[in-house]
């Protein structure tokens, strides 16, 4: 069957562009998850014509197809099963129109989320989503897993930057959700796809809407003795009626592994460290910066480093943002989650995190959006250590558990994939988890689109429908 | 922390024939001669440092917001009728530019569904991204695909300081450009008006500097029809009207008939509509959004 899909591809997208050498197999056989699968073949079209010729194609001789960016997705979302096809989307890289004015852009699904913020940094905007990975990760890869970042605390995650869509459905066809108008006729169709992972369609083309950038910006980072001091600063701040910019936590081994990596004079003896940043106009900003120092302070931060310049902000940042790099000081593999808690509940389930990791013998660090609630305990290991997958898997499904019953949800802004499938259940009851069915069905009656992902396979049908568990690797 | 009893709604809504639901009835209300249920009212809590708050659908907007206001917060809903019912329609009001659509209000959403099953959307934390998100698809659906019975919404703080300006302008993107993430920027062909928020200092010195005068408040809207444009075309409309700069959405004083949509679009629509409401009972001739 692949071998006929293959001849059809090669006719259709040209033979350079479509792929079945063990190397690209394999290269394209996973995401940056711990999750492997097999891909049949990978294609590389150019245009929407080429991608509605490859998904037609698939349809045709009943393949699955996975869509694919630029394979940043830590959920599996990208990992295809069963030989599926995969419809790698990084040579539709190009920005399509900008309107300065109205502060929006058409672009292609494979241009990469920083390249966007630079192609329009000289009108003073920008994409406000940035996922860490911001460098290598594709809009059409944020679209799908509906990305955050820290700066999404003030501005929002993906969902709230995307006007319109240009979809390929799952037949080959195509299809306009949305566009430039604020409020299209008819159902959300765009609002629904956002966060689809995959399983709606293939986004060829995505309109975007741009962010003015702030006049004034103030960064600054706080130390506590304790976990517990700093996340309650956190939720006081909200309480008084601030959103920052950006309000993020560093736990006190993720501060000394980011220091000896870094050097930025970053405070070792910490418990935890706050880096919060201020944006908007200078009045409003000087104001809260004060503000926010005065509740730091009454809750017992220690000290106050106000970036000086803008050096001085990018070193408090690249502290940030150094983590995964740094870590690779302490093991060399890690495990990266990603759930969300109400604020209040922020120290009881970090104290739960330390605490299982503990009983695993397993290190973690944590360096999260502490603002929204959104954990990300980094699990560190080294996988030749015999047994040790076993604990970090363990480990991380009590975390994912002790979130969710803390009132909190499965994931943030890694989306669900592979990885928490079979998790679902945790939030969702059975006719909660049908009618997300249906909303796939709707979009995906054949069930070609990155299939197995998200929704667990209900039991009835478990005698017709195998669920391929993708290996952990 | 209570939890809103759902039951009753859901065995009112029942699982047969054809049925409507109303709220305050300031949005059009329910399809005539249909057997007619409503949704739970009340506030059943309010977090302020979580920035959320759950409420029977069936809640005023306006009593929500007063139990808000004690907190210094507010909901980014239009003020009039029920929440449930803004949410169904799902159209924003004149703040859209800084309070951004109705749709990213809504966390979690529990409905009733057209078999009478009690159904979960979304989530309660102010992000989450497990599942599909049906909470988008049931905002705008004017309660074709479920009856909403419970909410879960994003609260937003009140700012220290909101003024309205204007100034003549025959081009209203000059003003525009020159204003820092306005809450709203309105124009009528001859006159901008906007909707600045925040530090007083900053909001009058935005003002200066962009030539605004301070002013008691938007004009009223024309009723005719709420047009919905491409934002870039709002620099070349005719008539009377006001449009929201940044937007696109025109309140113009002639009636308008909306563009066609994608057919393709059109028939995802349908297919949805079938896989949530197979018989078409719920709200039934009502057309979704
Ligand atoms: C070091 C590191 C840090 C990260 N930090 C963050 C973070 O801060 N915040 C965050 O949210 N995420 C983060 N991520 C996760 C990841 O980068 C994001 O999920 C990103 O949006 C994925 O983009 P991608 O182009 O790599 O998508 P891929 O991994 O290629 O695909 C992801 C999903 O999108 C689907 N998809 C891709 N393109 C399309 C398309 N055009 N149409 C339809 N479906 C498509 C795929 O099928 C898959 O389900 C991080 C990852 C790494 C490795």
């Amino acid at each position: 069957m692949i071998a006929a899909l293959v001849d059809e591809l090669r006719a259709a997208i040209t033979p350079e562009r479509v792929r079945i050498g063990s190397t690209e197999l394999g290269l394209y056989g996973r995401d940056a998850s711990n999750i492997g699968g097999s891909a049949g073949a990978v294609c590389f079209p150019t245009s929407t014509a080429e991608v509605q010729a490859c998904v037609a194609a698939a349809h045709r001789h009943g393949v699955p197809f996975v869509a694919r960016g630029s394979g940043t997705g830590l959920a599996g979302g990208a990992t295809p099963l069963d030989h599926a096809l995969v419809i790698v989307l990084t040579k539709m890289n190009r920005v399509l129109s900008v309107d300065p004015i109205n502060r929006l852009a058409w672009v292609e699904p494979g241009v990469l989320n920083l390249d966007l913020t630079r192609h329009v940094a000289h009108l003073g905007l920008h994409f406000a989503p940035d996922p860490s990975s911001q460098q290598s990760c594709s809009i059409g890869g944020n679209v799908a897993n509906n990305s955050g970042g820290p700066h999404c605390l003030s501005d929002g995650v993906t969902a709230a930057h995307i006007l319109g869509l240009e979809v390929v459905l799952s037949d080959g066809s195509l299809v306009q959700l949305g566009a430039t108008e604020a409020e299209p006729v008819g159902l959300d169709l765009r609002g629904a796809f956002v966060g689809s992972e995959g399983m709606f369609g293939v986004a060829t083309k995505v309109c975007v809407r741009l962010t003015q950038n702030a006049p004034s910006v103030r960064t600054m980072l706080m130390d506590f003795n304790s976990v517990e001091d700093g996340a309650q600063t956190v939720s006081a701040i909200i309480a008084a009626g601030m959103v920052p910019a950006a309000l993020e936590m560093m736990d006190q081994l993720c501060v000394q592994a980011v220091e000896a990596y870094i050097h930025a004079g970053l405070p070792v003896d910490a418990a935890a460290v706050l880096l919060v940043e201020v944006a908007g106009l200078a009045h409003g900003v000087e104001a809260d910066v004060a503000r926010i120092i005065e509740i730091a302070q009454a809750h017992g931060a220690g000290g106050v480093r106000i970036a000086q310049d803008e050096a001085e902000r990018a070193l408090l940042w690249k502290g940030r943002k150094s983590a995964f790099g740094a870590i690779a000081r302490i093991k060399p593999n890690y495990y990266l989650h990603d759930t969300v808690v109400p604020r209040r509940m922020l120290p009881q389930v970090l104290r739960q995190v330390y605490e299982i990791t503990a009983r695993y013998q397993l290190q973690v660090l944590n360096v999260f959006h502490a603002g929204d609630g959104n954990l990300h305990p980094l699990l560190v290991f080294d996988k030749r250590e015999p047994g040790v997958m076993e604990r970090v898997l363990a480990a991380g499904e009590e975390i994912v558990r002790a979130s969710v019953a803390a009132g909190g949800v499965l994931s943030g802004e890694h989306g669900i994939g592979l990885e928490k499938r079979d998790f679902m259940p945790l939030m969702f009851g059975p006719a909660d988890l049908a009618a997300q069915a249906a909303m796939r069905r709707a979009f995906d009656p054949a069930g070609l689109a990155n299939p197995f992902k998200v929704l667990p396979s209900p039991a009835a049908c478990g005698d017709v429908q195998h669920v391929p568990e993708g290996a952990w690797v | 922390m209570g939890v809103i009893e759902l039951a009753a709604f859901a065995e009112a809504v029942g699982s047969a024939g054809p049925v409507t639901i109303a709220g305050l009835r300031t949005r059009g209300g329910s399809v005539a001669d249909v057997r007619c249920v409503s949704a739970p009212v009340g506030i059943d809590w309010v977090q302020p440092d979580e920035m959320t708050a759950c409420c029977g659908a069936g809640t005023p907007v306006a009593e929500l917001n007063a139990a808000l206001a004690e907190h210094g917060q507010r909901v980014a809903l239009p003020s009039s009728g029920t929440v449930g019912g803004a949410l169904a329609v799902g159209h924003s009001g004149v703040r859209r530019l800084g309070d951004g659509p109705v749709r990213d209000v809504l966390l979690q959403a529990r409905y009733v569904s057209a078999a009478g099953e009690v159904v979960k959307a979304g989530g309660p934390t102010v992000k989450n991204v497990s599942g599909f998100d049906l909470c988008r698809l049931l905002v705008g659906s004017c309660g074709t695909l479920g009856f909403v019975g419970d909410v879960i919404v994003r609260t937003r703080p009140i700012a220290a300081h909101s003024q309205w300006f204007s100034a003549e302008a025959t081009d209203p993107h000059e003003c525009f450009a020159r204003l820092y993430r306005p809450v709203s920027v309105l124009w009528d062909g001859s006159t901008v008006w906007a909707l600045l928020e925040g530090h007083a200092a900053d909001v009058s010195e935005q003002a200066t500097n962009a030539g605004l005068r301070a002013c008691d408040g938007p004009p009223s809207l024309p009723t005719g029809s709420r047009r919905v444009v491409p934002p870039a075309d709002v620099a070349s409309l005719t008539g009377t009207f006001v449009a929201e700069v940044g937007v696109g959405i025109v309140h113009h004083a002639d009636t308008w008939t909306p563009p066609i949509g994608d057919p393709r679009a059109m028939e995802l629509e349908s297919a949805l509509k079938r896989e949530f409401d197979p018989t078409g009972r719920l709200n039934p001739g009502v057309p979704f959004g």
